[in-house]
Formats: structure tokens, sequence, C-alpha cells
């Protein structure tokens, strides 16, 4: 009771399609092409507060992405957040680099921003940024903005 | 009161009674499966023919139309934002995280799971169920556990064509008639699907697992179906209320478990 | 509680028809057999093997030198006359396809449907469709066969075809047959020997003619079919003009 050739030819069609659904899933919608530019070098930046930001959140330099975040931790001695992100490994970027949390658009996700300074030596595995600038976080500012306001009232 | 209070005791006797019936089923057709898996091939292809092949229309059709709408839908929401350039992620977040997996086992439900419960139920009825019995084949390995594995493949196979065909759809509504750009449609979506937590997770994880439900469900219903026509009209019903219910709870409880901590 | 002490042996080689009111439990008694039912108490021993005993693989080899008829036929909807008799061969032999061909136009042969083995099952008639399980029943040669109801519903033409084919096929193959049926002529006819079954008992026992002699009341009037005797025509009731003048509702 073998099944017949033009089911049998449908049924495979049928798992070759879904596969095929798969693959697009895969390569056209997902991020798996970038999962092998993973094995970039990763760095460290330590943030006094990185507002909103998430793992796998972009690293961008000069707005053309360049790595994704990977970790987020604490500090226990200085209670900074230690933000670790990898690099793919064809940017080489000075060890006086600086990075800050920006907000792409008015409500949209945060990233790393990162800009190039001027030493020689490149930044390696395992190195730490140290210039860094927090994400804004709006109560901050606003409270700052008031009590700027209320001191230039004064005199 | 006491009469309420027994006909409530009976309920729930009487819902014990079928779940561990399911359970004791399900192990039977498990030792079953692994009987005949390597041996007959043969009944799963055609199994898969028909509850895999012949769902690929409706599939198709609801993932187009799903997809198209999710793009419309996404559009006129997002451009008050200005932010119609993040649609790709939304329609594709959309489809691959919930709609993808859910509504391809809804429709299966509808489409497959009723007809195979009522196949089954059928069977028994007109005896030949217990002919097969008394020929010494068992019943398991020959009509439940290849209907249930055929099952098993079909349904995730279709919610990868469902969600695919459903993203198509999108990039047409949005690409092809809002204008939204190509290139930004795509990378943003590229952007924001993970592979690992969102299409292992969300499409396939969560299609195996409806799979899992809505097949186990469809044999059993068949199997303990009352072998009369109103019997078989109501396991059949029973199938697409009890497989609907399922996967929508399930479906809250694996959204809850892998989308839930972001 | 379906029979309650009942008590019946069943000789090798031999036609024993089982007869009785309907919802006396004849097809249940067949399932015990089969091993389908368990039995409360009490034993079944076929060819030396207590049935409701066995594992499920002891049950399943004594079951393949079984064969059954049920009434409906239950031929399998989505195979064709040939598929449905070659299924147990097929499930239990590794036979070669040209060897399962010969097998099933024989058997086909043997109730007269060769010419019908590319028919589809929804494509038969009532009793064309208990041939074609007939032949898928004794498709493996078994030892002992079970006809349930074989004659109900059918036309006299295949009645007599029935008739005729459980004779010669028990005779010819030395099967043993035990036939349930409710038919009374038909049944008698082809009998070696016949129970009367009725509320779980044994109520008469014997071969055809002695039977008709008729030693119970009850005997004479199933064997006789008439409408009233022993077994009332009426169901028990109150008495019927008080209760017409009674004129409660409910």
């Amino acid at each position: 009771m073998a099944p017949t050739k033009t089911l049998e030819t449908a049924v495979g069609l049928f798992v070759v399609l879904g596969l095929a659904a798969l693959f697009m899933l895969a390569m056209q919608v997902s991020n798996i092409r970038e999962l092998g530019n993973n094995d970039g070098y990763t760095v460290n930046a330590n943030f006094e507060n990185i507002g909103g930001l998430k793992v796998r959140a972009p690293v961008t330099l000069a707005g053309v992405r360049i790595g994704r975040v990977v970790n987020i931790a604490i500090d226990p001695q200085t209670y900074e957040a230690v933000v670790r992100f990898t690099i793919a490994p064809e940017y080489h970027l000075p060890t006086d680099t600086s990075a800050s949390i920006l907000t792409s658009g008015l409500l949209g996700e945060q990233y790393i921003g990162l800009e190039p300074g001027g030493m020689d030596t490149d930044l390696q595995e395992g190195d730490t940024i140290k210039l860094t600038q927090s994400a804004l976080v709006l109560e901050k500012l606003v409270g700052r903005l008031v009590t700027t306001l209320a001191g230039s009232d004064k005199p | 009161m006491i009469a309420q209070l027994r006909r409530l005791g009976r309920f729930v006797l009487d819902k014990l009674g079928r779940l561990g019936r399911a359970s004791l089923f399900f192990m039977d057709m498990v030792i079953a499966l692994g009987a005949f898996l390597f041996t007959r091939p043969g009944l799963v292809i055609q199994q898969v023919y028909s509850v895999g092949v012949l769902s690929l229309p409706i599939i198709v059709v609801s993932g187009l139309f799903v997809g198209m709408v999710l793009g419309l839908q996404g559009y006129t929401n997002l451009v008050d934002f200005g932010a119609e350039s993040s649609l790709g992620a939304v329609v594709a977040l959309s489809l691959v995280q919930e709609l993808g997996p859910v509504v391809s086992a809804l429709l299966y439900a509808g489409r497959a799971g009723s007809a195979l419960t009522a196949e089954i139920g059928l069977m028994k009825a007109t005896e030949q169920i217990s002919s097969m019995e008394m020929m010494a084949v068992d019943p398991f390995q020959r009509v439940i556990a290849p209907r249930f594995l055929a099952g098993l493949i079909a349904l995730p196979l279709l919610a990868c064509i469902f969600t695919a065909v459903g993203i198509l759809g999108g990039y047409y509504v949005a690409v092809q008639q809002l204008g939204v750009d190509a290139g930004t449609f795509w990378s943003q979506m590229q952007g924001r699907v993970e592979w690992v937590d969102d299409i292992i997770n969300g499409v396939l994880v969560k299609s195996i697992a409806f799979s899992l439900v809505a097949n186990w469900i469809a044999v059993f219903e068949g199997y303990d179906a009352i072998p009369t026509s109103e019997g078989i009209g109501r396991a059949t019903t029973r199938t697409v209320v009890n497989t609907s219910l399922a996967v929508l709870g399930l479906d809250f409880m694996l959204t809850a478990l892998m989308f839930g901590d972001k | 509680m379906i029979f309650d002490g009942i008590d019946l042996d069943i000789p090798r080689g031999r036609i024993t028809v089982i007869m009785g009111p309907s919802g006396t439990g004849k097809t249940t008694l067949l399932r015990l057999i089969g091993g389908q039912l368990r039995p409360l108490t009490g034993t079944i021993d076929v060819a030396g093997e207590r049935v409701h005993k066995l594992s499920k693989p002891d049950l399943y080899r004594l079951r393949k030198q079984m064969g059954m008829l049920f009434q409906s036929g239950a031929l399998f909807s989505d195979l064709s006359v040939f598929e449905n008799v070659a299924f147990p061969i097929r499930e239990h032999t590794r036979l070669p396809e040209t060897l399962i061909r010969t097998l099933v136009l024989m058997k086909l042969e043997s109730v007269g449907l060769r010419g019908a083995w590319r028919l589809m099952p929804n494509q038969l008639s009532g009793g064309m469709a208990r041939r074609v399980a007939l032949a898928r029943a004794i498709a493996l040669d078994p030892m002992l066969i079970m006809y349930d109801e074989p004659f109900a519903g059918q036309d006299p033409i295949s009645m007599g075809v029935l008739v005729k084919l459980i004779r010669t096929l028990n005779d010819a193959l030395g099967m043993t047959s035990i036939v349930v049926s409710h038919d009374v002529q038909e049944a008698a006819s082809i009998a070696d020997y016949i129970y009367l079954i009725a509320d779980g008992r044994v109520m008469e026992q014997g071969t055809p003619e002695t039977l008709g002699q008729a030693p119970s009341a009850w005997a004479r009037q199933f064997m006789q079919a008439l409408p009233d005797g022993p077994v009332a025509f009426h169901y028990p009731a109150p008495d019927y003009a008080a209760d017409l003048l009674s004129g409660e509702v409910q």
C-alpha cells in the first residue's frame, strides 16, 4: 500500500515549501546573517546611567551599525553600569573613543553611539572605554532646567 | 444546593476522567510511535498529505490577508508618529511572535484537526477500528500514531509558510501600495527580529508546542468519540473548541516565558 | 450484568450458531471470545489459551488465527476491495507482491467477487461488502471465524449466497465457525449445533432437529417466530382500561 507517486511528490513539495519559508524567515527577516559577525572584539564601557538601553541594542559609529550590546551588569564597587558590546573586527577604533547613549527618534529605542578620538593605539579585546556620556533622563533634565531657571531669576 | 454541588462534582470527575484517559491514550500513542516509526514511513507520508498539503490553500490565503491587514493597520497607526519606517519590524514581530503560530494553529484545528477527529470517529463507528484489532493489527500503530506524527510535522511547516507569506503580504501593502522604502522595511525588520529569540522561540517552538496539543486533542477526541453520528459531531466540535482554548492558553504561557522579561 | 452463568462449548470444525432475541449480548459474546472485552468473572478458552489472561502480544498472536465478520462488514473505506483483502496479509507477512496478488484473487474468487477487486467499498452493495469482508476475514486462513449477524438486512439472494459461503468455507478450510444470528431459518439451515440465549442464560441447546421438536414453550416461540407466548407481546404496563381512564398526564 505504497502512497502514489503524485501524493509523494506533493508531500515532498510541501516539506520543501515549509523549509523554504523557514529559510526566508532566517535570511530575509531575522538577523541571522549578523550572528556570524558576532565574533568581533568586545569592549566595555561604564555609564552612570544607561536609561532604557537593552541587551542587543545597536552600537553605531557615525550612524552606521558596527556592533551590538551583549551584556549589561553593575560594577559592585562603583555602582556604575558596565555595558559590554561587540564591535565587528574590521573596525579599528582609537583607545580614546567616547561612547554615549543616544535615542533614535523621539520615542525610539536607545543605542550606543561611538565617537573616535585621536590616539594612535587601537582598542583591544576587553578594553574599557573611559569617556562615556550617560543617557539623558527626562526627569533629571527637567529638574536641572528648573533649578537653572530659578537660579537665573534670583539676582 | 446539594444537587448543584453534586452536579459540580460530577462535572469535575468527568473532566478528570477524560484527562486521565487522554493521558493514557498519549502514552499508548508514544509507545506505538516508537514501534512503527521506522518501519512504515509510507503511512505518515499519506497523512502529511491530508493534513498538511490539503491545508495549504487556507494557510496561504489567510497568511496573505493577515499580513496585508497588519501592513495597512500598522501604517495608519505609525504614520501619526512619523515612525512608518519601523513598519517592517512591527509586521514581522507580530507575525513571528504571535500571529503566525497562533492563527495557523487555529486554522489547522478547523481544517485538519476536525477532519482527523471525524475520520477516526467514523472508523470507530463503522467498526473499522474494532475489525483492525480483530485482525491483530494495533490501531494505535496503524491509525492513531501515523496521523499524530504527520500532524506534528505538518503544523510547524504550515506555521512557517503562514508567517513567511504574511510578511510578504505586509511587504506588498507597505512597499508597493503605501510607498514605504523597501530597504528601510527590510533593514528595520532585520534589526529587530532575532533569529534565536524570535524565529526559533516564536515560530518554531510555539508551533511545535501547539502542534503537539492540537494533534493530541484531535486524535484523542476521535478515538474517544461516542460511535454515533451525534457523538462524532460533538467530538468534532470539541476538537475545534478545545484546541482553540488550549492553543490560546498555551500561547499566553509561552509568551510570558519567552518574551515576558523584555 | 449481561451474562449470568453462561456456559458454551464450541466444537472444532463445526458451525455453532448462537441465537437469541435482540439485545441479549450475542455480539458481546463474540467480543469476549476475541479478547476485545474481559469478563468480570469466569473463563474463556480458545484453542487451549485463556483469552482474557493473555498479554497483548500473545492476544494478537492468537487473533491472527481468528477471523471476524462484523455486522457492517467494517471494510476500510479508504482502501479498495483488493487492498482491503490484502490488508491482513501485508500486515502480518512479508510476501512478495505477486504472491499477495495471487492470494487476494484466490480469496476473492472463493466469495465470487474476483471481478470487483478494483472497486471502492462505497461502490459495493451491502451483501457484496459483507462478502469482501468475509474474504478479508479468511485471508490468513484462520482456525476460527466468527460471524456477527451475517444475514441481517440482506435480500433473499445475498442471504442465500452467504448461507452457502459459510457452509462451504467451513467445510473446505476446516475452520471452526461461530454464527451469531436471529434469522432462524437461515441459521438453522447451516448449524451443526445451536445455542438459544436469552436473559443472559442458555435457554436451550441442541442440533437443529432436536430444537425443532420444541422442548420448551419459549424455544418454540422463538424458533417459529410467534408474536405472543412466554415472551409477551406487550411491554409490562398497568391495566389497559384503568390506564386510559385514569386521565393522568405524565
